[in-house]
C-alpha cells in the first residue's frame, strides 16, 4: 500500500489575544516582545492532518519553519506530537518578507523533501492574510485544495472535503497536493510522553536561503512588491454616548427618540 | 509594453451555478470611484460557463467592459484552471489594479494569481483609495498608487500597504464593506451602458489537477448583511435559552439576530450569524449589543452601524466606547423593558 510524504509549514506567532496597551508602542506598532510567541492555531490543525496521514496510511511528517531562531520550540512541540523531522529555515536575507517572498523561500524549502502531500493552516493569526499556503501551491505547481475538513487518501489521488463558503465542496486532487488546513479538521493530538523527554531539547536541521537555493532578489524586502505606508493604533475615542437609564422611563424615552428620528417603527 | 497607469480597474466577477454573488456589486461600487480619480474604465471578469448571461447584470452594476471568458473547464471554481485562465487575461489586457472579494473563491484564486505574476496582493482590505505614495527610504514618489488599507494583527491596528513598483496591484475586499451603485445609480446606467469583449480561456492542454465530485449548498438562512437592524447578543447572554429573548426583540423590531465570536463558540447562535473579523461586516441602521464586551476583533464587525446602542452591566466595557446610546445594566431586565416600549408605542 502507498504510503505518503507530509510536509507542514508551521510558524510561531504573537497571541494577537493577548494585545493589551502595553503591548501597544507609541507610534502604534507592536511590541512583539511583550507578546506570547505561540504556534499558530491552524498550523496545528495542518500538524494534525500530517499526522492523522502518518497513522492511517503510513509516510513521514516533517516540519519546516521560517523564522526566527525562537521558533525552533514550536518545532520541538511538533517533534512531541509525532513529527519525525523539523527544518528552521532562517536567515538574515528573508527579513521583511511579505507573502510572496515568504511563499518563495518556503517552496524552495518544501521542494527538497520532494512530498506527496504539503499542509499548511489556512492562515496565521498575526496577518490573518491566507495567502502563502496557495501561493507555495501555485510556486510547487501542484494541486491545491483550500479550507481542507477532511481527508481520505486512495492511491495517488486524495478525496477532499473543504469549505468552499456557499457550501461543501468534496474533490479529488491528483498527487503531489497542497492543502490550508482549518481548525474545523480536528484537534491536534498531545504531546507523548515519551517523546517530550526525547525532544525538549532536540536542535531541527537549520538551513539558511542559500542552502534551498533560493535568488536573494525573491527574499526578503527585495522580494516583497507591497511595503507597509502607514500604521495606526485602533484607538477608540470613547465616551461620548448618551446615557440611558435602565428603567422604564429610560427606555420608553429612548424607543421614543428612535422612532421620532424614524430608525425604528 | 503599454502605459499601465491608463490600465482599466478590475473587479473579479465571483459567480457559482451562472448565479453573481453579491460581491461583485459591492466591489463596482468601489471600482466606479478608484477608476472616476484615475480617469480610466472599469471591467469586470466574468469566468465560468453559459455565464454571458450575467454581464448586463455587471454593466448596470458599474462595469464598463465585461471580460467575457467562457470554457467547460471553468464551470465550477478551480483554482488551477481560473488561475490559468485569469493570469493570461491579465498579461494581454494589462491593469492596473484587480479587486477580488475576501471571500472562499476570493481568497484561493487571488493569492495564486499574485504569485504567478509576482505581484503584490493585501487581504482583507476593509478600504481602497487612490493617493500618491513616497518611498522613505529612497525619496521616490509614485502618483496615483492604490492605498489598501486593512486590519492586522487581530485588529489592533490599521496598516496601509502599497505596492507602487508592480503591477497589478491586487486586493481582496472584506464582504460588506464597500457599497454597490444604489437603484437609481444602477437604472440610469442601464444595461447598454457597456460592453462585452471575449477572451481565449487558453486552457487547451493545460491540465487541471483537482475534480470536483459533489457541492452539498448551505442553504443560507440568515441574512445579516443586508438587515437594517441587527440585535446582537455575546457571552452575557448566559445561555442558550437566554439568547431566545434576543429573538424576540429581534422580531418587534423586524430585525436580525447576530452574535459575538464568545457566543458562537459558547453554542448560543449559529457560525453563520458571527459578527466580527472572521465573521461577516454588517452596517446596518441600528445595532443591538448585548452582552458583549466589544473586543476589537468583533468591533471590526460592526463600528460602521449607523446606531449603535450598548447594553453591558460593565460600565468600563469598551463596547461603549463605539455606541451612541449606553445602557449600563442587565440584559435580562433591560431587554423586556424594550420590547414592552417597542410594542406599546410603535
Ligand atoms: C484572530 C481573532 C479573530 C476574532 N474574530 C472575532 C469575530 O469575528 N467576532 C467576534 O465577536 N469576536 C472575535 N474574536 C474574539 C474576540 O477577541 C472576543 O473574545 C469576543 O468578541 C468576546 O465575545 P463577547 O463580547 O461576547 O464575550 P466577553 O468578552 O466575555 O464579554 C461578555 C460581556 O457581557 C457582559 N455581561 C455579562 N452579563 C451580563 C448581563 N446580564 N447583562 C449585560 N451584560 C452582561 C460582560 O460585562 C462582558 O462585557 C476574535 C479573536 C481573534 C484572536
Ligand atoms: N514563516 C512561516 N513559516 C512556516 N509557515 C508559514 C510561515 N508563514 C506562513 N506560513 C504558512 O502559511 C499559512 C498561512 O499564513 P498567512 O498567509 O500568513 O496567513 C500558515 O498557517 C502557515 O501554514
Amino acid at each position: 500500500m502507498k504510503t505518503y510524504n507530509c510536509v507542514v509549514c508551521i510558524k510561531q506567532v504573537p497571541d494577537t489575544q493577548k494585545v493589551t496597551g502595553e503591548a501597544m508602542k507609541a507610534d502604534g506598532t507592536i511590541n512583539r516582545a511583550a507578546l506570547p510567541a505561540i504556534f499558530n492555531p491552524e498550523d496545528k490543525n495542518a500538524l494534525e492532518a500530517a499526522l492523522w496521514v502518518k497513522e492511517t496510511y503510513g509516510g513521514t511528517v516533517t516540519v519546516i519553519t521560517m523564522g526566527l531562531p525562537a521558533a525552533k520550540a514550536i518545532l520541538r512541540e511538533a517533534l512531541m506530537c509525532g513529527a519525525d523531522r523539523a527544518v528552521l529555515v532562517t536567515d538574515r536575507k528573508a527579513a521583511g518578507s511579505d507573502t510572496l517572498a515568504t511563499s518563495y523561500i518556503l517552496s524552495q524549502a518544501v521542494k527538497r523533501f520532494n512530498p506527496d502531500l504539503v499542509f499548511c493552516g489556512r492562515q496565521a493569526i498575526d496577518g490573518d492574510t491566507a495567502q502563502v499556503g496557495p501561493q507555495i501551491g501555485e510556486k510547487l505547481d501542484c494541486a491545491v485544495v483550500t479550507y481542507l475538513e477532511k481527508l481520505e487518501m486512495d492511491g495517488d489521488t486524495a478525496i477532499a472535503t473543504r469549505d468552499i463558503g456557499t457550501g461543501i465542496e468534496t474533490c479529488r486532487a491528483k498527487l503531489p497536493a497542497l492543502f490550508t488546513v482549518t481548525e474545523k479538521f480536528g484537534a491536534l493530538r498531545p504531546f507523548q510522553m515519551r517523546r517530550v523527554m526525547t525532544y525538549k531539547n532536540a536542535e531541527p536541521e537549520v538551513l539558511d536561503c542559500a542552502a534551498i537555493g533560493c535568488e536573494d532578489a525573491r527574499c526578503g524586502f527585495a522580494g516583497s512588491p507591497t511595503s507597509v505606508n502607514k500604521i495606526q493604533s485602533v484607538v477608540l475615542a470613547g465616551g461620548a454616548f448618551k446615557e440611558i437609564s435602565p428603567d422604564d422611563a429610560g427606555i420608553g424615552g429612548l424607543v421614543a427618540e428612535l422612532i421620532a428620528d424614524h430608525t425604528i417603527g | 509594453m503599454t502605459d499601465r497607469s491608463k490600465g482599466e480597474v478590475w473587479v473579479f466577477a465571483e459567480q457559482e451555478e451562472g448565479k453573481l454573488a453579491e460581491i461583485p456589486f459591492e466591489l463596482l461600487g468601489k471600482a466606479r470611484e478608484l477608476a472616476s480619480k484615475l480617469g480610466v474604465k472599469v471591467g469586470a471578469v466574468l469566468m465560468g460557463e453559459g455565464v454571458e448571461p450575467c454581464a448586463a447584470a455587471l454593466v448596470a452594476g458599474g462595469a464598463d467592459v465585461v471580460h467575457l471568458i467562457e470554457d467547460p473547464a471553468l464551470k465550477v471554481f478551480r483554482s488551477k484552471a481560473y488561475r490559468h485562465a485569469l493570469v493570461e487575461l491579465i498579461k494581454e489586457a494589462q491593469p492596473q489594479i484587480v479587486i477580488f472579494g475576501a471571500t472562499h473563491m476570493g481568497r484561493d484564486l487571488a493569492p495564486a494569481v499574485a504569485s504567478a505574476l509576482r505581484c503584490g496582493l493585501t487581504a482583507d482590505c476593509t478600504d481602497l483609495q487612490i493617493g500618491d505614495y513616497t518611498d522613505k527610504k529612497t525619496g521616490e514618489t509614485f502618483a496615483n498608487v492604490l492605498h489598501q488599507i486593512r486590519p492586522a494583527f487581530g485588529g489592533n491596528i490599521i496598516a496601509t500597504i502599497v505596492n507602487a513598483r508592480h503591477w497589478p496591484q491586487m486586493a481582496t475586499v472584506r464582504e460588506g464593506v464597500m457599497k454597490p451603485l444604489d437603484a437609481a445609480a444602477r437604472e440610469a446606467r442601464g444595461a447598454n451602458a457597456g460592453t462585452v469583449v471575449r477572451h481565449a480561456s487558453h486552457l487547451d492542454g493545460v491540465e487541471i489537477p483537482v475534480e470536483v465530485v459533489e457541492i452539498v449548498r448551505k442553504a443560507s438562512s440568515v441574512n445579516l448583511k443586508g438587515a437594517r437592524i441587527i440585535v446582537a447578543g455575546g457571552a452575557g447572554v448566559g445561555s442558550k435559552e437566554n439568547f431566545a429573548l434576543l429573538h424576540d426583540l429581534a422580531a418587534a423590531l423586524g430585525g436580525a439576530v447576530g452574535g459575538s465570536r464568545a457566543a458562537v463558540d459558547l453554542g448560543y447562535c449559529e457560525h453563520e450569524r458571527q459578527i466580527g473579523q472572521t465573521g461577516v461586516t454588517v452596517r446596518p441602521a441600528l445595532m443591538i449589543s448585548c452582552g458583549i464586551s466589544g473586543a476589537v476583533q468583533h468591533l471590526a464587525g460592526m463600528q460602521d452601524a449607523a446606531k449603535i446602542i450598548a447594553i453591558n452591566t460593565d460600565r468600563d466595557a469598551p463596547i461603549f466606547k463605539v455606541a451612541h446610546y449606553g445602557i449600563v445594566g442587565d440584559l435580562n431586565v433591560v431587554i423586556p423593558k424594550l420590547i414592552k416600549a417597542i410594542r406599546n408605542k410603535g
